[in-house]
Order: C-alpha cells, then sequence, then structure tokens
C-alpha cells in the first residue's frame, strides 16, 4: 500500500478526539489525507468507529510546533529539584473527595 | 396511486423487504473484497465501515421479511440459503469491483438513491420499515457524502483517474433505471403507505448527481436502454459467483456457529 502512485504526496494529519462532553480532546494519532475535507473524513472512520468521540480535530502535522528532544534537559530538567512545586505538603482535611 | 388488488400486503412487503436487505447485503460484500486491498490504509477501513453499515442494515431488512413471511425463515436462512434467482438486489450492486474509480461510481449511484429512498421510507406507514429506514438513513447520509466526494476528486484529478471515473460512469449509468421503474410490487407497497413511489426519487436524485458530476468536470451519460430484471430475480452471471462465496462456510457447516 505504501508505494501507491501518489501516496507520498498526501501531508500528514494529527488527529485528536473527544471522547465525551467536558473532557479535552485527546491526541490519538495520525493519518494520511489529501486535504482537509478527507482528513476529517478518515479521522472519522479511523479513529471513532468504536463509538470513541463526540468531537474530533485535525490539524496537519507540519503546524505542529514540537519541542527539539535535544533541549529537553534545559527544558524539563529545572523542573525536578522543585517538590515544593507540587501539592504535596498540604494536609488534606477528612471528608473531601475527589482530590 | 392505484393499489394491484391481487397483491396480498404481507406478499408484497416480503418482497419489499427483500428487495432493500437483499441490495444492501450484495453491497456489503461486494466493498468488503476491498478489505486488505484498498489504495490506502485509511480508505480500507472507511470501505469496510461502509460495507459493515450495509451488511447491518440488511440484517434488519432480511430479518423483518421472515418475520412478514411468517414461515419461520431468519435472517441466515434468508441470507445463506436462497440462489441466485430468489435474490432481489437490484442489478447495479451486483457489478464486480473493477478498480477503484469503478467502486466508487457505483457506490455514488446507490448511496444517492438510497439515501433519498430511506428519506422517504422514514416515514412509511408500517412503523417497523420507518423505524429501519430512520436509523439506516443516518449512515447513508455519510456514504453519499464519501463517496461523491471522491466522484469529484477522481474526476477532478489526474487524466489517468479522470479517464477511469468517466469509464465507470459510462458502463454502470444503464444499471440506474431499475432503481426507479416500479413493477407491481413498488406499487403495492407504495399505494398503501408502506413504500413510496420510486419515479418520483429521480428528479431529486438526477439533481444531487448532477452537482456532483459538474464539479467532478465529468459528462452524464445520455439515458438508453437500461438493464433490468434483478428486482424480480433475473440477475447477471456475477451475483452466482458473489454468493457462492458468502455461502459457503454456513452451507457446508449448517448450523454451526463461531
Amino acid at each position: 500500500m505504501s508505494d501507491a502512485p501518489g501516496r507520498a504526496s498526501w501531508p500528514l494529519w494529527e488527529v485528536f478526539v473527544r471522547s465525551g462532553h467536558g473532557l479535552s480532546h485527546k491526541h490519538v494519532g495520525s493519518l494520511h489525507a489529501s486535504d482537509a475535507d478527507m482528513a476529517m473524513q478518515n479521522a472519522r472512520d479511523v479513529y471513532t468507529r468504536r463509538n470513541e468521540g463526540t468531537s474530533v480535530w485535525v490539524v496537519k502535522s507540519s503546524d505542529v510546533i514540537a519541542s527539539d528532544p535535544s533541549e529537553r534537559d534545559m527544558l524539563f530538567e529545572p523542573a525536578h529539584d522543585k517538590t515544593y512545586r507540587h501539592p504535596t505538603y498540604y494536609t488534606v482535611p477528612e471528608g473531601v473527595k475527589h482530590l | 396511486m392505484s393499489v394491484p388488488p391481487d397483491i396480498e400486503v404481507d406478499a408484497a412487503l416480503f418482497e419489499f423487504a427483500l428487495r432493500l436487505g437483499d441490495s444492501a447485503l450484495v453491497l456489503g460484500q461486494r466493498i468488503s473484497a476491498w478489505t486488505g486491498h484498498a489504495p490506502v490504509v485509511e480508505e480500507d477501513l472507511a470501505l469496510t465501515n461502509v460495507a459493515l453499515d450495509l451488511v447491518g442494515q440488511a440484517r434488519l431488512w432480511l430479518t423483518l421479511a421472515g418475520d412478514v413471511e411468517g414461515a419461520g425463515r431468519d435472517e441466515d436462512r434468508l441470507a445463506y440459503y436462497r440462489d441466485a434467482s430468489e435474490y432481489r438486489n437490484v442489478l447495479l450492486v451486483e457489478r464486480p469491483n473493477g478498480n477503484f474509480a469503478d467502486t466508487i461510481v457505483r457506490q455514488f449511484l446507490f448511496d444517492t438513491w438510497h439515501f433519498y429512498l430511506l428519506q422517504r421510507l422514514g416515514s412509511s406507514n408500517d412503523e417497523r420499515v420507518a423505524g429501519i429506514a430512520q436509523k439506516s438513513v443516518r449512515e447513508v447520509a455519510y456514504h453519499v457524502r464519501r463517496s461523491g466526494d471522491w466522484v469529484v476528486r477522481l474526476g477532478d484529478g489526474t487524466d489517468l483517474s479522470r479517464t477511469r471515473v468517466q469509464a465507470a460512469l459510462d458502463e454502470l449509468w444503464p444499471y440506474t433505471g431499475e432503481l426507479f421503474a416500479p413493477d407491481d410490487i413498488d406499487r403495492a407497497v407504495a399505494g398503501r403507505g408502506i413504500g413510496c413511489d420510486l419515479a418520483a426519487l429521480r428528479e431529486p436524485w438526477l439533481r444531487h448527481v448532477d452537482g456532483i458530476l459538474a464539479d467532478a468536470t465529468l459528462a452524464r451519460p445520455k439515458d438508453g436502454w437500461m438493464h433490468s430484471g434483478g428486482k424480480s430475480g433475473r440477475h447477471t452471471e456475477q451475483l452466482g459467483y458473489l454468493l457462492a462465496e458468502m455461502q459457503s462456510v454456513r452451507r457446508s457447516i449448517p448450523g454451526d456457529r463461531w
């Protein structure tokens, strides 16, 4: 299938599905499509066929700005030793649920 | 519209439900043969989805036919133990898959008709018919959009895709006449408010088809001689091969479960 004519020229799209009201869209995967309309239809057929979604976003993969893996230490390492940023020093009052 | 007095209502409804069920089943079986062979994996899944929708609809219609007949035949009995001459699908759906353009054009011509038909059957005064139609029309609304989009993409695409889709259109057009030609069965169910006037579907069908063909820069074939006979069991030789494959497992181990 991958060597079908024209296959290489179809851009890649990232698919986000919202599984229920009140939840946020979650990245579920990617697909190939020639344009936005086809991307939306393919997303519906590939990612929501088992009743997963109430809403779908498709975004051209080339439009996603991703962090550079080589900058991981600079970007994320400094947060590791700042445990006071985690809300772990609070005493949770008795009877409080859903925390 | 006058009701032919010699056709009893249940007998007409039985035949009518078989026609709808068989057309959905045969087309579902046809396009399921694309599984693993579609041009891209996304299209592979999409075609499989459509096939599953159609087989699901066929189950409802054949179950209704069996209930109306009252002879103890369920959906499986009707699907697996009738030969080609007992099948009542329109000829269009039994045409071979051919290339991708052939499949898409067959789908587009059928989907458009199917949509307008189910839309009208949704207000049938038989609530079983209305129920199946209302459930199915939501699925078919999506089928119509998908197959129409593909006709536009292929027609307004490359020279090769355009040549193939026009050829498919020219070849399949003579199979569209049967969709709009009511016989006594159709008139019997329409006259009782169970079915609808098939001839009246042609106008909205043609309007939609013309719109898509214009976007696709394709030429609508001239109306000439039209094939018919599927609805009364006179099929092309292609149906026999399809049924042989579809029915072989069930017939070789009857009643088995898996």
